[in-house]
């Protein structure tokens, strides 16, 4: 059971106070966008064997959506911040560049 | 026969008897048993039966490993299976009963398996009984249920209460032998604050047997005066009889402790269940015996030799007169020393390798013991007891030297680290060839959330098998876990205590007994004791092309027994590689999932039982319901009345009732329950616009609007009347069940999407009650309780309207989901109840009359309203339910537009609503499939629509339905035939939806 920073409330929060938002910094395609971008949007999701970006919801807390930046493969957190971004802040990018060095910067890959 | 000693027994009190029983039998034992020592110092050695070829199985072990003594401990409510007898303590009175078996234990039918066991081979099962295909279900299935299965399931409910415990720790000891003490003397001197817990009733492990000094003195000395020291502590917690159940994500265990369970019934609860968070974990949980793979070492009274050492020492019991030891280690020589020291006899140490002139085999020579090094056991030879032994060359194909009589034999292939806890969070193993055995890499230990190391395997655990390395190792491993938790390092550490013991020659690994055995042989050598795994169906799954390790214990079932491989896995392993031609370490271990040994599920539950299962929502008219024939039902969190029973009716006369009452008088409804969102701010009307189908953001204030949401898949999600409070102001109806959901979803959108939007969302659902004042004389009533103008003219359909009602204050919204003329009134909670009382006082002269919700879901099913849950499944978008007038054209988004755009969605061949009346006036089943012709791929009927309401209509009288039929809209008249699993298919024809006031003329009055 994972426990995450809320940015909002500043404590470390169990697992069970959250609900899990899946993927951060989706692109929302609506009308007018091709059938293959929409698909994407809708369905694909990245699902990588180390740094991925998900939403957290504070859902017995604030109840604030947060962001958090994590290793899928050893569960280790890099940082947690803000919902509002449209990308990761400078501060969680080069957290996750000191601990994996050959982290590419993708946000999805 | 197996019986009490006169002398050792250490842990017993001989003062002190203790009466229990077992399979009906009155027996005694002594305070301080388990039902194990108990039951073979009454010579009960025979203790269940196995589970494929129903053999006989005694007690092989003394502790969490044993494979084959599982009983059904108590009664009734206290009833629970599958209790391991080597670590249930005894107490006055205990019942229990063995398992696995018919009619008795001593004699039983399925024991034929075993003679039938050439013809059972691994993977039998699933080789046999695929064809033919229907038999699996009707003949194969039930026939091996019967015979299989292990403890019986509990009938009652659980009599016994249980908790939960919170802990915020630095550093977690899980194991309180000798290493766990000290690493927890280190980790304690720091001022961290330490918490060590021990499965068993005891501290101090294998140690106080095995005696081996510490610091100048016993090791039960040691370990007193350390327990002291740490008691004395305020920053360490012990906990004995509590188990280190799993390992898990950033620092997480669960500890299971038991409170009472050891007594029998008794007050207060039974079990702890601990989640802990802890800074660091220190895993000293040991190490367990492996057995010897050779013929018929599954008889009973073959056990691992540090059992027959535990009992005798630990509890006073012998397990025979004559035990053979058989062994590829020093170790093992502790048993026949000791069983010597206690009187008894051992014919001879049978040891597989060729020299061994260590300490202990000296010792035991010394002790006129004859060791018979570079032997091996051909076979064992007893059915349920052992009668003696076949010796053989352990290089050989196992020719007779000689036959030694005995009644016991004690076995031992060398020692296995208890890894599990490490394993959980993804602690890797590495293969340690001297000892032959895995152990924790160091290199690559479990990971917490800043990537730092949060388990530290200690003692035997982490592979030490020796006293002097073990302390020291834990002593250290205890240090630095403090100091990684954060403690101050303060002045110079106090030293490791000091130990030692007698010199050890190395083991030499021995996975087949003898090595070349024959398959007659490797068929009796069992692997996995519960499960009936031979050697020989291990190499039959290699061969067979099962190479991985997950797939052969699947194939085979090794390891998948209660004891989850405890005892088999190392040697099962080390069999498969041998048949791959691969190394133990590329052959790899399977997967260590927690618990370690299993846990109850009420403890799980902890007080989350009964009225606390769950937080239930009540409205402030509940009361009332309650006391008038409320017959509830349950909708999310909601308790909703379905129906309001009168004294002799049933449910269907009293909805009938109710039906009839509202669209002929007057009824009210609670409708509390509705969810109402506020939705606030300068740009809330666009906001709405994209969360609903239709437009909101030009709804004129004081009108309502019925809407749609949809989910970015298109599909129908909730639905609710809106209504225009100010300029910037909305408030949102939701389905009863979701307030919770639908806030959820606008705050994802508002904080993650359009976070500069200015909107605000509150859920002020139990801010308000509502009552549905519905039917003709629905204004006659509102107007005699006076205060505010609710005439045609005032308050014309869709729209709201704020004043009072009777002296309360209220908001009176001239809505419809029935069909009739209708209010919903909101007034605030505190005033819920008094309003609803005086609605029924001044309504007594209208025989008013309250309805529940199956009133309520028969009334719109009458006027064809549809219902979020019944005619939406989340595959179901608005156009399928002829709901486009809802979906505007005029705005470029809303969420789920671009979806509904989709080439499937937009497919004229989809499933769309449609009233049902059957022939007959019956009702039709509910979800009941319109049958279509042929069969579909998987061979089974094709459908062509299917059943989402079904009522009896009392205004109609007869039976109403509405469904999603293929292309349904354009085949009107049409009859279908639909599945009825109570009889004859059923035929109904195409109709409207609208089955009464088509035109509206009743709610427009």
């Amino acid at each position: 059971m994972l426990v995450l920073h809320c940015p909002y409330c500043g404590v470390d929060v169990d697992e069970t106070d959250l609900h899990g938002g899946g993927e951060a910094h989706l692109t929302r395609h609506g009308p007018g966008s091709s059938d293959d971008e929409f698909h994407d949007y809708l369905f694909q999701r990245a699902n990588p064997k180390g740094v991925h970006f998900e939403r957290w919801r504070h859902v017995y807390g604030c109840g604030k959506y947060f962001h958090a930046a994590r290793c899928t493969m050893t569960l280790e957190v890099f940082g947690t911040y803000s919902a509002q971004t449209l990308e990761p802040p400078q501060e969680i990018k080069d957290a996750i560049m000191a601990k994996r060095p050959d982290w590419t910067g993708g946000a999805k890959s | 026969m197996s019986t009490r000693l006169e002398n050792m027994g250490r842990l017993v009190d001989r003062n002190q008897a203790v009466t229990f029983l077992f399979n009906g039998k009155t027996l005694q034992g002594l305070a301080g048993d388990t039902i194990a020592s108990a039951l073979l110092a009454n010579d009960q050695l025979l203790v269940g039966r196995s589970f494929k070829y129903h053999r006989p199985r005694g007690v092989v072990a003394s502790g969490a490993e044993e494979p084959n003594g599982l009983v059904n401990l108590g009664q009734d409510g206290h009833f629970e299976p599958n209790q391991r007898v080597t670590t249930t303590e005894l107490y006055d009175g205990l019942q229990a009963t063995s398992q696995n078996h018919w009619p008795t234990l001593e004699f039983d039918v399925g024991a034929i398996n075993t003679y039938l066991a050439r013809f059972l081979p691994a993977g039998f099962y699933y080789k046999m009984f695929i064809h033919p295909r229907p038999f699996w279900k009707y003949v194969y299935e039930p026939i091996i249920r019967k015979s299989a299965g292990l403890g019986k399931a509990p009938k009652d409910r659980d009599a016994d209460t249980y908790e939960h415990f919170h802990a915020h720790i630095d550093v977690l000891i899980i194991g309180g032998g000798i290493a766990g003490l000290s690493s927890a003397l280190a980790a304690a001197q720091t001022g961290a604050r330490v918490m060590l817990m021990e499965q068993t009733a005891h501290w101090g492990g294998r140690a106080a047997v095995d005696a081996p000094q510490i610091e100048g003195m016993s090791a039960e000395a040691w370990i007193a005066q350390t327990v002291e020291a740490l008691e004395a502590m305020p920053n360490v917690s012990l906990r004995l009889r509590t188990m280190g159940a799993g390992v898990y994500d950033h620092g997480y265990v669960l500890g299971y402790e038991k409170l009472t369970e050891h007594l029998g019934v008794s007050d207060g609860p039974r079990q702890r269940l601990w989640r802990i968070r802890a800074k660091q974990i220190i895993t000293a949980t040991g190490a367990i015996e492996r057995p010897l793979s050779f013929a018929g070492n599954d008889i009973p009274g073959v056990l691992l030799a540090s059992a027959v050492r535990d009992y005798a020492v630990n509890y006073g019991v012998s397990i025979g007169d004559r035990t053979v030891v058989v062994a590829n280690n020093d170790d093992a020589y502790r048993t026949a020393i000791t069983l010597c020291e206690a009187g008894l006899n051992v014919p001879a140490i049978i040891d597989v390798r060729p020299t061994s002139e260590g300490e202990l085999p000296q010792q035991a020579r010394d002790l006129g013991i004859r060791v018979l090094s570079g032997k091996g056991i051909a076979k064992v030879k007893g059915g349920k007891r052992v009668t003696s032994v076949v010796v053989c060359a352990q290089a050989g194909e196992g020719a007779a030297l000689e036959e030694i009589a005995c009644d016991c034999v004690a076995m031992s292939g060398g020692w296995s680290p208890v890894v599990h806890l490490w394993s959980h969070c993804g602690g890797k193993l590495i293969w340690d060839e001297a000892q032959a055995m895995f152990r924790p890499d160091p290199e690559q230990a479990p990971k917490g959330d800043q990537g730092q190391d949060f388990v530290t395997a200690v003692g035997t655990a982490n592979g030490n098998l020796f006293t002097a390395e073990v302390l020291g190792d834990a002593f250290a491993a205890g240090l630095s876990a403090a100091q990684s938790a954060g403690a101050p390092k303060k002045g110079r550490a106090a030293n490791a205590p000091q130990g030692n013991d007698a010199e050890e020659a190395a083991l030499s690994p021995a996975w087949l007994m003898p090595q070349g055995a024959s398959y007659e042989l490797r068929a009796k050598a069992w692997l996995d004791f519960q499960n009936d795994v031979k050697v020989s169906d291990v190499q039959l799954a290699a061969q067979e092309g099962f190479e991985s390790v997950e797939h052969a214990k699947r194939y085979t079932t090794l390891g998948m027994a209660t004891d989850q491989g405890k005892l088999s896995n190392i040697n099962g392993l080390a069999v498969l590689s041998k048949s791959l031609n691969s190394d133990i370490p590329d052959v790899g271990t399977t997967t260590f999932r927690p618990p370690y040994t299993p846990i109850s599920m009420s403890s799980i539950a902890g007080v989350a039982q009964n009225d606390l299962f769950q937080p239930i929502q009540w409205t402030p008219m509940s009361e009332w319901h309650s006391e008038n024939g409320a017959d509830y039902e349950p909708v999310g969190h909601w308790r909703r009345p379905y129906a309001y029973l009168r004294d002799g009716e049933t449910v269907h006369e009293a909805v009938n009732r109710e039906v009839v009452n509202t669209r002929e008088s007057l009824g009210l409804l609670d409708a509390s329950t509705l969810g109402k969102l506020v939705v606030k701010g300068p740009d809330a009307g666009k906001f709405l616009d994209m969360m609903y189908t239709n437009m909101m953001s030009t709804l004129p204030i004081g009108k309502c609007r019925y809407g749609l949401m949809c989910t970015e898949n298109g599909f129908l999600s909730d639905d609710g009347v809106v209504a225009r409070i100010g300029e910037q102001e909305w408030l949102c109806h939701t389905t009863t069940g979701g307030a919770g959901r639908i806030h959820e979803w606008m705050e994802d959108w508002l904080q993650c999407e359009w976070w500069d939007w200015k909107v605000y969302v509150a859920n002020v659902t139990e801010q308000l009650a509502q009552v549905a004042v519905v039917g003709p004389n629905a204004r006659k009533l509102l107007e005699k309780l006076g205060g505010m103008d609710v005439s045609k003219e005032a308050l014309p359909f869709m729209q709201w309207a704020d004043g009072t009602l009777g002296g309360f204050d209220a908001r009176a919204y001239r809505i419809s989901f029935s069909g009739e003329l209708s209010y919903e009134i909101a007034v605030p909670a505190s005033q819920g109840r008094a309003f609803w009382d005086a609605l029924l006082a001044a309504g007594e002269e209208f025989g008013v009359m309250p309805y529940g919700t199956e009133a309520l879901h028969i009334m719109r099913a009458e006027k064809g309203f549809i219902m979020i849950g019944d005619e939406t499944d989340g595959t179901v978008i608005p156009q399928d339910l002829n709901l486009q007038w809802a979906l505007s054209k005029k705005k470029t988004d809303y969420l789920g537009k671009r979806a509904q755009e989709r080439s499937h969605m937009a497919d004229p061949n989809r499933w769309k609503l449609v009233g049902l009346e059957t022939l007959d006036g019956s009702v039709l089943p509910d979800g009941a499939y319109a049958i279509a012709d042929g069969d579909n791929d998987n061979a089974q009927r094709n459908t062509q629509g299917r059943v989402t309401s079904t009522y009896y209509s009392p205004t109609l009288n007869k039976g109403i339905a509405m469904g999603l039929v293929h292309r349904g809209p354009e085949r009107m008249g049409e009859v279908l035939t639909f599945t009825n699993v109570d009889g004859e298919p059923i035929k109904a024809k195409i109709v409207d939806q609208v089955f009464y006031d088509k035109e509206g003329a009743k709610q427009n009055v």
